[in-house]
């Protein structure tokens, strides 16, 4: 029920994205569109560093103390006259959507973005029993029209051409009237705002994600530029809120900070446009507002991670930095990894999600070259987290056996200088023989992915230990 | 379900944190909460209410924001049809039923024609009030409540938001402490709204009018006598 | 010349297998420089490696017993430094975490870590040198190491010597900040992401107007070199420190002396 599963054909899924050509059109807009605006408004305020810690240590103080502010968080909803649904798994949460909608006879549900209902399959499964989804954030909407999966955890459809747009709105948009294919971004946008505003109007359930939860107030907060969240939420009889449980904070202040480095980490933007807290259902003398009000909070495994090394992960903000920031996720986008989750912060988590036995290749396929760790706001140290889920491949021997094979045979020389001098000395001595003059190797028997796109550089002919050991007559 | 998940989830939490981790602590939670203390305002907010006010108006701007400052009350209904006028916009409108609005002299404008309540799809512009201005980054602070449904902030092409100086606070934290002073409670909806909708998502270029406003209008009250600009 | 003054730092080279391997030159560059700036240097002789394939493989405890080795065999020097930011921030980042659950070995590597330098930041800040007495005439760009530049804090030191460098003048790299692909082991795991990434920087190297591609990590540069190369870029890649040392005459990397 949940979205399919290609993480374990990364290679050939990554293979095919370096090799789409609309797709590598579009990521190359992303440095213009995220790494130079994020630079630009953090430069801004003196105070994002400052940010940065408090806000992890925010987050760090609620997670060792989860239960006890979940607890708060549940009162506050009750009290306000709403419901919390505890869901251990992805089937509880869908069970339980699915029986609020029937609970109000929801024929249609508004959606605005949320990576949780991704994780849970909510979509597939309402479609399943008559309930149609529609997802209101314009990235999401284009992927729904696509049937496919986001590729992006803060813009779905970034993978997405203005061609490839216009073409399925003039696919799609006939069945409203709309019989024009337009390509221009400001009359795409038209369309889908008359499109998505009948919707909005007709929907019996809203269902909107989360970006915290207030355990001082029982709110839930979402953050959006569009307003589909405020839509979303304001006009159906019944507000569903779906939440991983992690999204807990404690105090109104306390988002305020977090929320402070959320929209510059994400889009550049001082703040985004709309920062909505809904906190229950409509109060009796409200003239709008939904008449329900219901959060479902999801685990789904993250409870396990809590006193782990994964803990840290437990404080992302779904900002989508480290994403935008990856260069490896710049080079094949986010379907290549194959799940619900893309980039360092997917290469994380997604391993704890479906299991490391098919989402192996996520944590191995960085360089560790640290940029995501570097921008991102809540100071979760991803490369080092991956590198603990290549230790739990090892212990489990998941690795590929040959790459194993050639740790071992390198380790035993390198556990033993005398030895590995000598294999050193051949080394260098045979490569450079081959290598001659030229100084380089166009190919290289074992060295394949080496030399498929570049020369292999030749040794010098003699290591440098031996070359020193004849100036320096021996060393220590 | 829910009940037998709930102690499941709460116990795998427990078992996980183990009982003595480091900074676990019951009544450290119950001390931020009750204090719910600002934990950093930026210094650019920290800054006297004049210079708010010229922040406000500036961080408004720049996020597609319009605003006409006039010098009173008596002003308002002026500097509305002239907007709407400007914009080609016909001068009708869905006016919160709000009291702190009732002191504008709408009548002298017998050309706007105004009806009170909740908006809905066909009203093309809203004017509400707002509880707060936040001049860090130009966000207005929108309270849901009889006098403010909140469909009058998202549902129309046009808001205009009629918003007073001393309204006007440095950081979002301010909003909160002013909120929880008058002692009424959480609205249902607390929006904070920074310039009028957008999207970024196709080839993110950024297009102003998603789904909410295309056009977000602040008349500011400035009464401090301050010339009007339009 | 070596030092024979006792009052001289004492400084051991961490040669780095790739450099140790593939082109010594540069731990002579690296040699001279030290010794130009007062040191007394010596090499160790029971070095090998880091342990960085074995600790990215997830294989911790060979990277344990090869960090015990480095450890054990870099002890008592006053300094420890290496012609590489990767390294440097292998020893200095990450071995003592290797032994969070082993008091004694926590503290040996603490003490390496404390000791532990990159050459060019060692020189300029620790060792306050401003400028070099070399000459390299041509166009140069630098490319930022990701470790040297996010766990070493190397950034503006090699700029700040290579502007000393008679006849070298240094060119803006676009991007100089973002990974050049190789990543250790990554570079043969999954070859055509890091030819792609190796591609975006080559395409930099050559947009920047540069004769002369510089970086302080010699796995950058062995990839970056043998993508021009394959390329038929006419850029030639040094490691900074044989720039630094006046010692960069030779063939470049992956090029061959039958000119």
């Amino acid at each position: 029920m949940t979205m399919a599963v290609t993480s374990p054909r990364f290679r050939e899924n990554a293979r095919r994205a370096l090799a789409d050509a609309p797709l590598q059109q579009a990521l190359a807009k992303m440095k213009a569109g995220f790494v130079d605006k994020r630079l630009r408004a953090v430069e801004r305020l003196p105070e994002f560093d400052a940010l940065r810690d408090l806000s992890r240590d925010i987050k760090d103080h609620v997670l060792v103390n989860l239960d006890h502010y979940l607890e708060r968080f549940e009162a506050r909803v009750v009290e306000c006259g709403g419901e919390v649904h505890w869901c251990a798994d992805a089937a509880e949460a869908r069970d339980v959507i699915l029986a609020l909608c029937r609970s109000v006879d929801a024929r249609s549900v508004t959606k605005s973005k949320s990576m949780i209902a991704e994780e849970i399959g909510i979509n597939d499964h309402l479609e399943a029993h008559g309930i149609e989804p529609v997802e209101t954030d314009l990235g999401e909407y284009i992927i729904q029209l696509a049937k496919e999966p986001p590729s992006h955890i803060i813009a779905p459809a970034v993978h997405k051409t203005r061609d490839q747009i216009a073409d399925l709105f003039h696919a799609s948009h006939a069945a409203y009237g709309i019989t024009e294919r337009r390509d221009d971004p400001r009359a795409l946008l038209d369309d889908a705002r008359q499109v998505l505003r009948r919707k909005y109007l007709a929907a019996d359930v809203g269902l909107t994600g989360a970006n915290f939860l207030i355990a001082e107030t029982g709110s839930s907060v979402t953050v959006t530029n569009e307003g589909n969240a405020e839509l979303t939420q304001i006009l159906p009889k019944m507000h569903i809120v779906l939440a991983s449980l992690e999204k807990v904070v404690p105090t109104l202040e306390d988002a305020m900070t977090i929320l402070r480095v959320l929209a510059r980490s994400a889009t550049g933007q001082e703040f985004s446009s709309y920062t909505t807290f809904a906190t229950g259902p409509r109060r009796a003398d409200d003239a709008d507002g939904p008449e329900a009000f219901h959060v479902v909070l999801l685990d789904n495994g993250r409870s396990g991670m809590l006193g782990t090394e994964f803990q840290d992960m437990l404080r992302c903000i779904r900002c989508g930095a480290c994403l935008n920031h990856c260069p490896i996720y710049a080079s094949v986008g986010g379907h290549a990894y194959g799940w619900v989750y893309p980039g360092p912060m997917g290469a994380v988590l997604t391993p704890k999600l479906i299991g490391i036995d098919l989402a192996g290749h996520l944590p191995n396929a960085s360089t560790f070259c640290g940029m995501c760790e570097s921008v991102c706001p809540m100071h979760i140290p991803l490369p080092k987290m991956m590198r603990h889920w290549r230790e739990r491949e090892f212990a489990q021997k998941l690795s590929p056996p040959r790459h194993r094979a050639g740790i071992a045979l390198w380790a035993w020389f390198a556990e033993r200088p005398a030895l590995y001098r000598f294999a050193a000395r051949l080394g260098v001595g045979v490569l450079g023989l081959i290598a001659g003059r030229r100084g380089r190797l166009k190919s290289l028997p074992g060295a394949g992915g080496w030399t498929v796109g570049r020369d292999f550089p030749a040794p010098e002919g003699r290591t440098f230990l031996d070359l020193w050991a004849r100036r320096d007559g021996g060393g220590r | 379900m829910s009940g037998d998940a709930r102690a499941r989830i709460l116990a795998t939490i427990r078992d996980s944190l183990g009982a003595d981790a480091p900074g676990r602590d019951e009544s450290a939670v119950e001390a931020r909460l009750a204090a719910h203390e600002p934990n950093l305002i930026p210094a650019r907010a920290r800054i006297d209410p004049g210079a708010q006010v010229d922040l406000f108006v500036e961080m408004a701007e720049e996020v597609s924001t319009t605003v006409a400052r006039v010098a009173g009350a008596d002003e308002v209904p002026g500097a509305v049809a002239d907007y709407l006028a400007t914009h080609n916009l016909p001068a009708v409108a869905k006016l919160a039923p709000d009291p702190g609005l009732d002191d504008i002299p709408w009548a002298e404008r017998p050309t706007l024609t105004l009806s009170r309540g909740k908006a809905v799809d066909e009203d093309a512009v809203t004017i509400t009030g707002a509880f707060a201005g936040i001049a860090e980054t130009g966000t207005l602070m929108l309270l849901s409540g009889p006098d403010h449904p909140t469909t009058l902030n998202i549902l129309p092409e046009t808001h205009i938001v009629v918003l007073r100086r001393e309204h006007i606070v440095g950081a979002y934290e301010e909003g909160w402490a002013r909120l929880r002073a008058e002692g009424r409670g959480m609205p249902r909806t607390v929006g904070f709204v920074t310039g009028p909708s957008r999207s970024a998502d196709i080839e993110q270029t950024i297009l102003i009018g998603a789904h909410g406003p295309r056009r977000l209008h602040i008349v500011l009250i400035d009464g401090d006598g301050e010339e009007t600009e339009a | 010349m070596a030092i024979t003054d006792k009052s001289a730092p004492r400084v051991a080279l961490f040669v780095t297998c790739l450099v140790d391997l593939f082109r010594p030159n540069v731990g002579f560059a690296a040699v001279k420089l030290l010794e130009d700036a007062g040191c007394r240097v010596e090499v160790p002789r029971a070095q090998t490696c880091c342990g960085q394939p074995a600790y990215n493989a997830g294989d911790r405890a060979t990277a344990r017993r090869i960090a015990a080795q480095v450890i054990a065999a870099f002890e008592g020097y006053d300094y420890v430094v290496a012609p590489s930011g990767s390294c440097a921030g292998m020893l200095k980042r990450h071995f003592p975490g290797l032994f969070a659950d082993d008091a004694a070995m926590k503290a040996s590597a603490d003490d390496l870590a404390a000791r532990c330098h990159e050459l060019v930041s060692f020189l300029h800040d620790v060792l306050g040198v401003t400028a070099v007495a070399a000459r390299y005439d041509g166009v140069v760009a630098y490319h930022d190491g990701c470790s040297g530049l996010r766990e070493m804090g190397v950034k503006r030191q090699p700029r700040a010597l290579l502007e000393s460098v008679a006849g070298l003048s240094l060119a803006e790299l676009e991007g100089a900040e973002t990974c050049c692909g190789f990543g250790g082991t990554f570079c043969v795991k999954y070859p055509d992401i890091s030819v792609r990434m190796v591609s975006d920087k080559t395409a930099e190297v050559a947009a920047s107007g540069a004769d002369t591609l510089l970086a302080g990590d010699l796995g950058c540069l062995m990839n970056i070199a043998g993508r021009l190369s394959r390329e038929g870029r006419p850029v030639r890649a040094r490691h900074v420190a044989e720039v630094l040392a006046g010692m960069a005459g030779g063939p470049a990397i992956g090029e061959g002396d039958e000119r």
